[in-house]
């Protein structure tokens, strides 16, 4: 029957018709970067509240480069999408990457070598920061944007309550956490909890693991190295004595046991008055902060949980510019004051620190008026940080073999996890067909 | 079991005459009448608990759509809070109200889709259920190991493909993979093939009519009740679709709704998550389903069969 043929293909046109209709109305909006007039235009995949309005200032002083911020979700999915992108060559020209996401990200040729156009620029940031940048070696694949050097926030009222005393090393922390329980068997010093690779990942750092390392044409992973295995044992000791809670944070629960004062303290980062200002609203100001507890008494160290960087893309046909976006946004001053205003971030540049909004404490601790001051003291110490191409992985086993040995409450659960930590993340590198070396 | 067995071993005694063990039988005069209905507990509290399974998740969003930041983790799960209005203007106010910009792409993005595939799958339903054609059996085969193919793991090769047409970070490039529906097709399919009796379009030929003028006013109108069906499916998988959208669209102005609220969730480790917003946001991207199937509803109590001839 010819007729319907030829009917049904009109129809069938007509509902092309109108899909070409649509494409047009969706390259009128569109990102892309037409550069034979008129000024050069960026986009730029960000996550952090606010960014848009820090990339408006820059926009009004530099007309010859539009910066459009497409604000996407953090996280694991971000990194695939980025990931997808270079693949089919559709990334954006610049992206925000959280540190552990760099070598993944290079590894798939996703990331172009900054090096020659941010010269200079290194002094701005604490070495151990710096370091993640560059993978430790010459290249140069993203400017950091914030940091989260970790620290001690306990409840101050209630410290002086049951008479305890702030820990500086972490022997004293489970005697604190010891004498808590004697003194009131319901309430628990803190947590351990499995739900955020990123906190242990820190706590290691600090005690000076080298998670993954390149040597020669090899990679080299340490999870089951001394220092880990001694965070390792510290942390599950507690959890089998009963010293402290094993029930996973970022829950209801936890929030209503921060709130309500059933836990007293929490080992985290510089953002917390941020996440205890959700958690606890009711305890604010009964809060401090102090450096993170040593290993040995009168050392000086502290790892990092979170933080990002600001990093161009290898498709981007703009890629001077975009460095030079990237400089402004994570060097200038103004920039970075708005950084701290609009999204609320712990800048890494060192002389942000202190400045801006930050010269005052956070309205959560506004009765420890130098909180800021005293934070950029521990930011410095900064241990460095190295990470592989597959801290995604690792990061999931984490999750899934130390969230078990939590609930097991064992010693034994938890050394058992370790290894299988490192087992999970050197296998996964052999499969990805990377060498690892023995 | 036992609630169907019981009834039977009360039932009245076959009055006299009739044969014994005929369901029928009326129940014998004097006697007290057909047996009570029982109600049958066993199903009774299955269904229930299956029903609170399903609505307390619900009742969660409703009632935590109302509480203010601070009350959110603090008071009784189903105490009710008094921030509503508050969580509303906020989620208005959030950054210039691209919330109702990400609704309105849903509805674009639903609306437009389920609308083409479900065209699609009326074509090719009626198609594959009326004509006699070769390799009828075998593209129908082919489409049915799409319906067991999750759309999920085509998200990717889908965006490749799209990247090489360049249409990626588009409207289209969302629109074009939802418009072929393997399952939509196959409901078209047997639909017809059970609403469409060959001899009604026979008598179509006869009586002169086209080949589409038989499609349009014939087929179609029988066909309606299993194309809102089709319609509904495709509204609600394209409402709650999160990969697709999340893979292909990089501009978050031309974001569904739900792959924007998840940019609320994620902030980076170092922002707390906006659950507030999350949550209000969560419970108005119910309401327009809600409505969508109160309003569809009453084209469903066609008869499936209606206007056929007798068989």
């Amino acid at each position: 029957m010819p007729q319907i043929t030829r009917r049904s293909l009109a129809a069938a046109t007509a509902v092309l018709l109108g899909a070409t209709a649509l494409t047009a109305c969706g390259s009128d909006s569109g990102g892309e970067a037409g550069a034979e007039s008129g000024p050069v235009e960026l986009t730029y995949w960000a996550w952090a509240p606010g960014m848009d309005k820090v990339a408006a200032l820059w926009n009004a002083q530099h007309p010859e480069v539009k910066v459009t911020v497409q604000k996407q979700a953090s996280g694991d999915d971000l990194v695939t999408k980025i990931i997808t992108a270079a693949k089919a060559h559709k990334g954006p020209d610049l992206v925000q990457a959280e540190y552990q996401a760099l070598p993944t990200l290079v590894s798939n040729d996703a990331l172009a070598d900054i090096a020659k156009e941010v010269q200079g620029v290194e002094k701005q940031f604490a070495p151990g920061v710096w370091q993640q940048t560059t993978l430790g070696g010459d290249a140069v694949y993203a400017l950091p944007q914030d940091s989260g050097p970790l620290m001690f926030f306990y409840r101050q009222d209630l410290f002086e309550e049951y008479g305890l005393t702030v820990p500086t090393t972490w022997d004293e922390f489970a005697e604190t956490a010891r004498a808590l329980k004697k003194k009131a068997p319901k309430k628990a010093l803190t947590t351990f909890s499995a739900n955020d690779s990123g906190l242990f990942a820190g706590l290691s750092q600090q005690a000076g693991a080298q998670w993954w390392t390149f040597e020669g044409d090899n990679w080299k992973v340490g999870i089951d190295d001394d220092a880990t295995r001694k965070v390792t044992d510290f942390w599950g000791g507690l959890v089998a004595e009963g010293a402290i809670d094993n029930q996973p944070m970022y829950t209801p629960a936890w929030n209503k046991a921060l709130n309500t004062g059933e836990q007293l303290a929490w080992v985290s980062a510089v953002w917390a008055p941020g996440t205890l200002g959700t958690a606890a609203p009711d305890t604010k100001g009964k809060w401090a902060m102090a450096p993170l507890p040593q290993w040995n008494k009168g050392e000086n160290a502290t790892g990092s949980w979170g933080g990002s960087s600001t990093a161009v893309t290898s498709d981007s046909k703009h890629k001077e510019a975009a460095a030079r976006f990237a400089t402004w946004l994570n060097t200038d001053p103004e920039a970075l004051a708005a950084l701290v205003k609009e999204s609320g971030i712990y800048p890494a540049a060192t002389a942000a620190q202190t400045s801006g909004a930050l010269a005052k404490a956070p309205d959560y601790f506004a009765n420890q008026p130098d909180f800021y001051t005293r934070a950029a003291e521990i930011a410095k110490t900064t241990a460095p940080a190295a990470w592989g191409p597959n801290v995604n992985v690792a990061y999931t086993a984490f999750k899934d073999e130390f969230g078990k040995a939590a609930k097991a409450r064992t010693e034994a659960a938890f050394g058992a996890a370790l290894t299988k930590l490192q087992d999970t993340t050197v296998a996964d590198l052999e499969k990805q067909g990377f060498g690892v070396a023995k | 079991m036992t609630g169907h067995a019981t009834p039977a071993l009360r039932k009245a005694p076959p009055a006299a005459g009739t044969t014994p063990g005929t369901a029928q039988a009326p129940p014998a005069p004097g006697t007290a009448g057909p047996a009570p209905r029982r109600t049958a507990l066993l199903p009774t509290a299955a269904l229930i608990l299956g029903a609170l399974y399903c609505l307390l998740p619900v009742a969660w969003v409703v009632v935590a759509a109302t509480k203010a930041d601070d009350e959110l983790f603090s008071t009784f799960t189903f105490l009710p809070g008094t921030g509503l209005a508050d969580n509303l203007g906020e989620l208005t106010a959030y950054r210039d109200g691209i919330y109702w910009k990400w609704m309105g792409n849903s509805v674009l993005y639903a609306g437009l889709g389920a609308l083409l595939s479900t065209v699609v799958s009326a074509f090719a339903g009626y198609a594959l259920a009326v004509y006699r054609f070769r390799g009828r059996e075998l593209f129908f085969n082919v489409m049915l190991t799409g319906v067991l193919m999750p759309p999920v793991i085509l998200a990717i090769p889908q965006y490749l493909l799209m990247a090489e047409a360049d249409l990626t970070d588009s409207y289209l490039s969302v629109l074009l993979p939802l418009i072929l529906s393997p399952y939509g097709v196959y409901l078209g399919r047997i639909y017809a093939e059970a609403a469409i009796p060959a001899e009604l379009v026979e008598a179509g030929r006869v009586d002169g009519a086209g080949e589409w003028r038989i499609f349009t006013r014939i087929a179609v109108p029988m066909l309606g009740p299993g194309l809102v069906t089709i319609f509904l499916f495709q509204f609600v998988a394209i409402w709650n679709n999160f990969l697709l959208p999340f893979i292909m669209l990089g501009d978050d102005e031309k974001f569904p709704m739900t792959v924007g609220l998840f940019t609320l969730l994620k902030q980076g480790a170092s922002q707390p998550a906006l659950y507030t917003l999350v949550i209000t946001g969560a419970l108005l991207a119910v309401l327009p389903l809600i409505a969508l199937f109160l309003v569809i509803q009453r084209f469903w109590s066609l008869d499936l069969l209606s206007g056929a001839v007798k068989s």
